[in-house]
């Protein structure tokens, strides 16, 4: 049952699939933009004063009082006597407090496990899966690594990664265009990532709305290629505001298009001047050495913080 | 569209406070959103449109506060209005800033009717 809504919305729903095992629908994540969402207690969100709110069975609250069904909260001619009462609760909530919290969550696990997460952003087309491949070809005798895709449809990505017999599994989102803390959740779950491996979540190629849900990644790793503009880091600012790592892809291809690789590099650092940055080609192979020396690095820092906590 | 998942979180939120209180529906909802937070106003709205029919947000009034963004010059501390993520400090011309605000993304309040009997 979807963990959002709680709903039994089988269309456009979240698949999770590990790949190699059986691939049948399983859990999913109501989600549906249905514009004539009419009162259909099926459909997700849908709330019925007077009706049962379809909810687990933890909860005792359901919305009582009116034994006649009316769906709008103005009525004053009711047989029997109520008034309506206004209440302003002061939330100062924040809107992505779930997806936050589960984010947290999912952080706490995989720090507790010496899991290095990263979360691999970019516009389609970037190159993500060809360097995963590569990446876990080169890691295949010195980390374990796991892969967590997500795709709107297809499990392609999760094939071409399980070719390199690195575990994966594939989520697919439907319509939804990012990856959000519970799928990645679900997904950890199905994975089991073992002790002092590396989690690569390869997040739906788009540079706009995955910037903003946090999966409990310990890094994000933006990725542009040479074939788009090297004016992306300022069209499209927020994902490298929210990055630690920006890889610039298809160096190989620097010959025959226009990219300013130095001038992609400033506009970057106006955005974040935390930014660090590798210059590759997950296709020749050059500067791959960097990218893995760098995880590396990440791989032993992650490591130094588990010793400092045993030795604490 | 990740104003959809925003516009739905949100519906989360309202039915989970108006259970709890037993409340019968929501007059109104006031947000707080900064200028740099990644919400597009009419990408929310029209999310807010089409997520809402028969849900309790169904028919509250949406009020937005929004947060104007502002930095501090990392260089010479001075503090600016900022309208990107990428803008130089007016008054050293450097890009070390850090953002102060704007990324605000809260419900401020939500204001619930609940039916009361009455007792006479």
């Amino acid at each position: 049952m979807c963990s959002t809504c709680g709903c039994n919305q089988p269309s456009d729903a979240v698949t999770i699939t590990l790949i190699g095992e059986e691939q049948h629908a399983n859990e999913h994540h109501g989600f549906s933009l249905d514009l004539a969402a009419g009162d259909d207690p099926q459909k997700p969100h849908h709330f019925h004063p007077g009706h049962h709110h379809h909810h687990g069975p933890g909860q005792q609250h359901h919305l009582h009082g009116h034994s006649h069904s009316h769906h709008h909260h103005h009525g004053h001619d009711h047989e029997h006597d109520h008034s309506h009462v206004k209440t302003v609760v002061e939330l100062e909530q924040d809107i992505l407090q779930k997806n936050n919290l589960l984010a947290e969550r999912n952080r706490g696990f995989l720090e507790a496990r010496n899991v290095l997460a990263l979360n691999l952003v970019s516009s389609p087309g970037s190159g993500k899966t060809s360097l995963l491949e590569r990446t876990l070809a080169s890691l295949k005798d010195e980390l374990e690594c796991f892969v967590i895709e997500g795709d709107q449809q297809t499990s392609n990505d999760a094939n071409r990664i399980a070719a390199t017999g690195a575990p994966v599994v594939q989520i697919n989102t439907g319509k939804g265009c990012h990856l959000d803390s519970d799928m990645v959740n679900q997904a950890i779950k199905k994975i089991r990532p073992t002790e002092g491996s590396v989690l690569f979540i390869e997040n739906v190629g788009n540079l706009v709305c995955p910037s903003l849900f946090d999966l409990g990644e310990g890094a994000r790793v933006v990725i542009i290629s040479v074939t788009e503009g090297d004016d992306k880091p300022i069209k499209y600012p927020d994902m490298f505001h929210s990055s630690d790592l920006c890889i610039i892809n298809k160096i190989d291809l620097l010959p025959y298009v226009q990219f300013d690789v130095e001038k992609a590099k400033e506009y970057a650092r106006r955005v974040n001047h935390h930014l660090e940055f590798i210059e590759l080609s997950a296709t020749s192979g050059e500067g791959m050495e960097t990218w893995l020396d760098w995880l590396r690095g990440k791989r032993e820092w992650v490591n130094a913080r588990m010793g400092e906590c045993e030795n604490a | 569209m990740h104003e959809l998942s925003i516009v739905l979180s949100i519906v989360d939120t309202a039915e989970a406070q108006a259970q709890k209180y037993e409340a019968t529906g929501v007059e109104r909802i006031d947000l707080e959103i900064g200028t740099l937070a990644g919400i597009e106003p009419d990408a929310l709205a029209f999310a807010w449109e089409a997520a809402l029919p028969g849900t309790i947000l169904a028919g509250a009034e949406r009020h937005i506060h929004y947060i104007q963004a502002r930095a501090r010059c990392l260089d010479c501390s001075h503090e600016f209005d900022v309208q990107q993520l990428y803008e130089a400090c007016p008054q050293c011309g450097e890009y070390f800033t850090e953002l102060l605000q704007g990324q605000e993304l809260k419900i401020k309040s939500i204001t619930l009717t609940t039916a009361e009997e009455a007792i006479s």
